[in-house]
């Protein structure tokens, strides 16, 4: 859209640098997001995948068709490298890597900030070490919290809460 | 004692900065490997000593050399795999064009690692949004203004600009223009944003 405004407008006119800032301001903001999506998927890439793949029917994915092609291939190209520049030169019994277990999983018990978008009645929010006991929290519309991702990870899924 | 090598291998990576990649290490890997060769072999003498009956003693033996095997094949993996994210970066960094020096630093395979993410990266980033795609390792910072002075480092040449006119881009000259033209320059060194 504001590519072809552009266009149509007359060249010199103020409202081309405007037009055109808030352009760069957009695709700096989406870039951004993008870029942070493919390095989260490239961080966690076993485990990502090996989430898709137990997925359920009906179960939406966190991946875009193309960020799923991209991540297998990521995957593909990775295993290959490594198989054949070492782990094929080695004994028999220790060619493969399980990478489930050597790349580290995300740690889905740190602290996020969060906003609340609708009421929510009654989280149970789990004990972080033994000495401490399970509550329950309610979480009132606009209000901010700090709280550990794992307690609240169904809630951002369904937009209850927003991250910030 | 065994393992140094391979704990030699993680060391040096270590020490290089981030974002630097050294000298692929091939003798270090190879040597690596043949400690793997050595250790299993001898293991596998005497599991079957063991197993015909023989000394039960060298169990711990074998474990030993098991672990120093895993050890091994750990370090070996880990100096393999940060190298590889240490040339992930430089895709982002310089783009699809490694300068001559990095690429002297990295063995075949690993410029064929390099081929195939850029690549997939390529079909990735062609895919988004309408026909044409977009850069995402473009727009690295915010947006401050639309034009920005930038001061050429090196020669460089013709540089076309949007409505046609082209600028000629010697050492020192000054300029004055489009902000998301010169980001890639920017970042290959050729050209330099002046902040007055």
């Amino acid at each position: 859209h504001m590519e072809e405004n552009l266009r149509r407008a007359k060249k010199g006119d103020l409202k081309v640098s405007i037009h055109r800032m808030e352009m760069e301001r957009i695709r700096y903001v989406l870039s951004s997001y993008l870029r942070c999506r493919l390095m989260k998927i490239e961080k966690f890439f076993p485990h990502i995948l090996e989430k898709e793949k137990t997925s359920h029917e009906g179960e939406l994915s966190s991946l875009s068709p193309e960020e799923l092609v991209f991540a297998k291939q990521y995957m593909a190209n990775t295993e290959t490298y490594l198989k054949n520049v070492a782990l094929k030169h080695m004994p028999p019994n220790l060619q493969t890597v399980d990478l489930l277990r050597s790349v580290p999983k995300p740690d889905l018990d740190s602290y996020v900030f969060l906003r609340v978008k609708e009421r929510q009645e009654n989280i149970l929010v789990e004990p972080e070490t033994d000495e401490q006991r399970d509550y329950v929290i309610d979480l009132e519309e606009g209000s901010q919290h700090l709280i550990r991702y794992k307690t609240i990870a169904p809630l951002v899924a369904s937009g209850a809460v927003q991250l910030i | 004692m065994f393992c140094e090598k391979a704990v030699e291998l993680v060391r040096e990576l270590h020490r290089a900065p981030e974002g630097q990649l050294p000298a692929f290490n091939e003798d270090g890997l190879r040597q690596v490997l043949e400690e793997m060769k050595a250790l299993y072999e001898q293991n596998q003498s005497d599991v079957n000593e063991v197993k015909s009956g023989g000394q039960s003693d060298l169990i711990s033996t074998i474990k030993f050399r098991h672990c120093s095997l895993l050890r091994n094949r750990r370090c070996a993996v880990a100096y393999l795999y940060d190298r590889l994210l240490r040339i992930r970066a430089l895709r982002w960094e310089y783009g699809s064009v490694l300068p001559n020096a990095l690429r002297f630093h990295m063995s075949a395979e690993e410029m064929e690692w390099f081929n195939r993410y850029k690549k997939s990266l390529a079909i990735y980033m062609k895919s988004l949004g309408g026909d044409e795609g977009l850069d995402i390792t473009q727009d690295m910072k915010p947006p401050k203004s639309l034009y920005i002075e930038v001061r050429c480092l090196k020669d460089y040449g013709e540089f076309e600009v949007d409505d046609g006119t082209s600028v000629l881009l010697k050492k020192n000259s000054q300029h004055f223009l489009p902000r998301w033209k010169c980001e890639q320059l920017v970042r290959q060194g050729i050209l330099e944003h002046v902040l007055s």
